[in-house]
């Protein structure tokens, strides 16, 4: 180097050249390539079947590597909002949008169901036998009225279960939650109380406990300290070897989140002939497991861009067939048949331009 | 940071050459040093402009709240998102609990660190101290989040806050149900975040204590324990406040380890087992998930509030680090506080 350096020497500037033009090549490489790269699909919103729709993404894009489906669990408000406003192709959400919401969407959408997944309450206690709860206990306890393990109400729903002298304590999820949703909606079904101070939200004000993040958090905080219970989605709870309770359901049956209690729950609305929404929440079939959540992805009725919107009616079409096997294997239950067709004629439902986007026939 | 370059640029080693003597082919160094000047000021400006744009934003964003609750947004007590009942006092006091509770563990610590290596260790302790240190600062925080939750919590819960309750629970701050995760466990995994801050500003700043004061009090006599309490300390007493207001902005800051240990519940107990709620640690956890407009605001908010709180203790803590820099009449005393 001579001199100061603050001047650049002839043969600097033709490798300061040479680099700008190398970058300029490369950008334009790249945005060559950008014409054969896949088609991404993009879907925001639930988290509770953000395991099922990561494994939809990675399956679909074995059976058609020209489209990718980018799913980003943000939660269900999160994905009604992103669809609406149009940022995303799709929207998942575990609450079908209510009339307020499908007012501020321009447009019509339809809800597409995809897959059936519940909410454990697990819990740390001594003793093998699973843990047996009221929907009145399970409010009281989450509101803090139960407060002790050994309280009268809770041995009593427990014949011959022993119980510890020691308080609850209620581990809840501190990030904002699908199946917080999930879970509070119960809640404000079965309980009054618990409608009017708490209510339903990914983000509840639990009255009493500790919150912790993320599914994965509630499971290792309950697995460490004893005398806690909390909820969170089945699959984790069973990955984490953790014990979950057995909830009495509407018809008086004391259910465990099993996935054929998800089915029975599942089944059970289907059959019924519904207007509008279907939800599983409190089911009155007798084999149903009482926190049972149906999940929807939504789509705009009218998509501007036919193509995009075929490529998302297909996958979602598979997803709602061939899609459904994978559902078992992460603890989330199949849909049931009149499910399915109900799926099928919302995607028939979708056009562009005024064209159905899928054939009658499928 | 780098206050004090100009007067140390080196000469260059040949005498200058005239600008018409230089090779033809070089940009007059006048223009060169212009076009420099200006690419720097074009930097500075884009960095005052990246700070003035995120302010507007989050302050844009916050206005349903700031419009809907005004200042009693500021001392509301509740937080519950579902029923738009929003206040923001359970997270300062999460917020200022934990971080004293940081600084109060972790001061102490910091500064005998610092003592050790700048006065009282054998020569050679001193850089591997430094070393571990440093080494302290490079951990990730999601990392100390996670020890704190599994390790330290448990910890916690079984051994330190019986241990607590039993010797000092005629206070109420050590009373209450023992949950593991909580204000203490959050205030402890920031003291140990914040100790790398502390130790290595305040070791900077006491090694830019003149030796010939040092040597003076020794000649006249002083131990050096003397020396230390009578001297170094108090001609370094405001490098060693900024150092002490930086590892406190860095407590008021820190966002994800908190987040795992806190236990996130925004409400304002007296006990320090209480699960409590921090400014940046809800931000964390809800801001993915609020879907309310207002909730949004709220949080947005709250980010302002902690923007400002952050920016007053950062600022007044390089203040105090440059004067007891420019105090310190040693020419290698220049502190780099990160």
């Amino acid at each position: 180097m001579t001199g100061s350096g603050l001047g650049l020497s002839p043969r600097r500037w033709v490798l300061l050249g040479i680099a700008l033009a190398c970058a300029l090549l490369w950008a334009a490489a790249c945005s060559r390539t950008d014409a054969d790269a896949p088609r991404v699909l993009n879907g925001a919103g639930a988290t509770l079947p953000y395991p099922l729709y990561a494994r939809w993404s990675a399956e679909y894009a074995k059976l058609d590597p020209k489209v990718r489906i980018n799913y980003q669990s943000v939660g269900s408000g999160a994905g009604v909002r992103q669809v609406t406003d149009g940022v995303v192709d799709f929207g998942a959400t575990d609450e079908p949008m209510s009339e307020g919401e499908i007012a501020r969407a321009q447009g019509a959408v339809v809800h597409v169901p995809t897959t059936v997944g519940a909410v454990a309450i697990t819990y740390n206690l001594p003793g093998e036998a699973p843990l047996r709860l009221t929907p009145d206990l399970v409010a009281d306890i989450f509101l803090g009225v139960v407060a002790r393990w050994d309280e009268p109400r809770l041995l009593a729903a427990n014949p011959g279960r022993a119980l510890p002298a020691a308080p609850i304590t209620i581990v809840h999820r501190a990030d904002g939650s699908g199946t917080s949703a999930a879970f509070t909606s119960y809640l404000s079904r079965t309980s009054d109380a618990w409608k009017s101070r708490v209510g339903t939200g990914t983000t509840p004000r639990f009255p009493v406990g500790v919150g912790v993040k993320g599914n994965e958090g509630v499971a290792a905080h309950v697995k460490q300290t004893p005398f806690t219970i909390g909820y969170l989605e089945v699959a984790h709870a069973r990955l984490a070897g953790l014990p979950s309770a057995v909830v009495q359901n509407r018809s008086g049956a004391f259910v465990a989140p099993t996935i054929e209690a998800l089915d029975s729950a599942a089944r059970a609305a289907a059959a019924k002939p519904v207007h509008g929404q279907i939800s599983l929440v409190d089911s009155d079939a007798p084999a149903a497991y009482p926190i049972t959540a149906l999940t929807y992805v939504v789509v705009p009725k009218d998509l501007r861009d036919a193509e995009r919107g075929t490529a998302v009616a297909k996958f979602l079409w598979w997803a709602i067939h061939d899609g459904q096997r994978f559902a078992r294997t992460l603890d989330y239950a199949e849909l049931p048949p009149e499910l399915v067709l109900r799926g099928e004629s919302a995607l028939r439902e979708l056009r562009s331009g005024g064209h159905a986007l899928l054939p009658a026939g499928g | 940071m780098a206050m004090g370059v100009s007067r140390t640029t080196s000469p260059a080693p040949a005498p200058p050459a005239r600008a018409d003597d230089r090779d033809p082919a070089r940009l007059p160094i006048a223009t060169a040093d212009r076009a420099f000047e200006a690419l720097g000021a074009a930097c500075a400006i884009l960095l005052g402009l990246v700070l003035v744009g995120v302010t507007a934003a989050v302050l844009l964003l916050a206005r349903p709240s700031i419009a809907r609750f005004g200042a009693a947004f500021v001392v509301g007590r509740t937080w519950d998102p579902v029923s738009g009942e929003l206040g923001a006092l359970p997270f300062l006091y999460g917020t200022a609990v934990t971080s004293a509770v940081a600084l109060v563990l972790a001061v102490p610590v910091g500064l005998g660190v610092a003592l050790f290596q700048s006065d009282l260790g054998p020569p050679a302790l001193r850089r591997p101290i430094g070393v571990v240190v440093d080494l302290l600062a490079a951990i990730p925080s999601v990392v100390y989040g996670l020890w704190g939750a599994l390790v330290l919590a448990p910890v916690l819960r079984e051994i330190v806050e019986p241990a607590l309750e039993t010797y000092l629970g005629s206070l109420a701050l050590f009373r209450g149900p023992k949950l593991g995760l909580g204000l203490l466990c959050a205030g402890l995994v920031l003291a140990i975040m914040i100790l790398p801050t502390i130790a290595t500003i305040a070791r900077e700043v006491l090694r830019a204590v003149p030796t010939e004061l040092r040597e003076g009090g020794l000649a006249l006599g002083a131990t050096r324990w003397e020396v230390v309490r009578r001297i170094v300390l108090p001609h370094a007493r405001s490098g060693i406040t900024g150092a002490v207001l930086l590892g406190f902005g860095r407590a008021v800051g820190e966002t994800m380890a908190v987040a795992m240990v806190v236990g996130s519940r925004a409400e304002i107990g007296s006990s320090l087992f209480a699960p409590g709620y921090t400014l940046s640690s809800v931000l964390a956890n809800e801001f993915s998930h609020a879907t309310s407009e207002l909730h949004v605001a709220a949080l947005a908010e709250l980010g302002l509030i902690l923007f400002v709180v952050s920016l007053a203790f950062n600022v007044g803590a390089r203040l105090l680090v440059a004067r007891a820099a420019r105090r310190a009449t040693s020419t290698t005393a220049m502190v780099a506080p990160r």
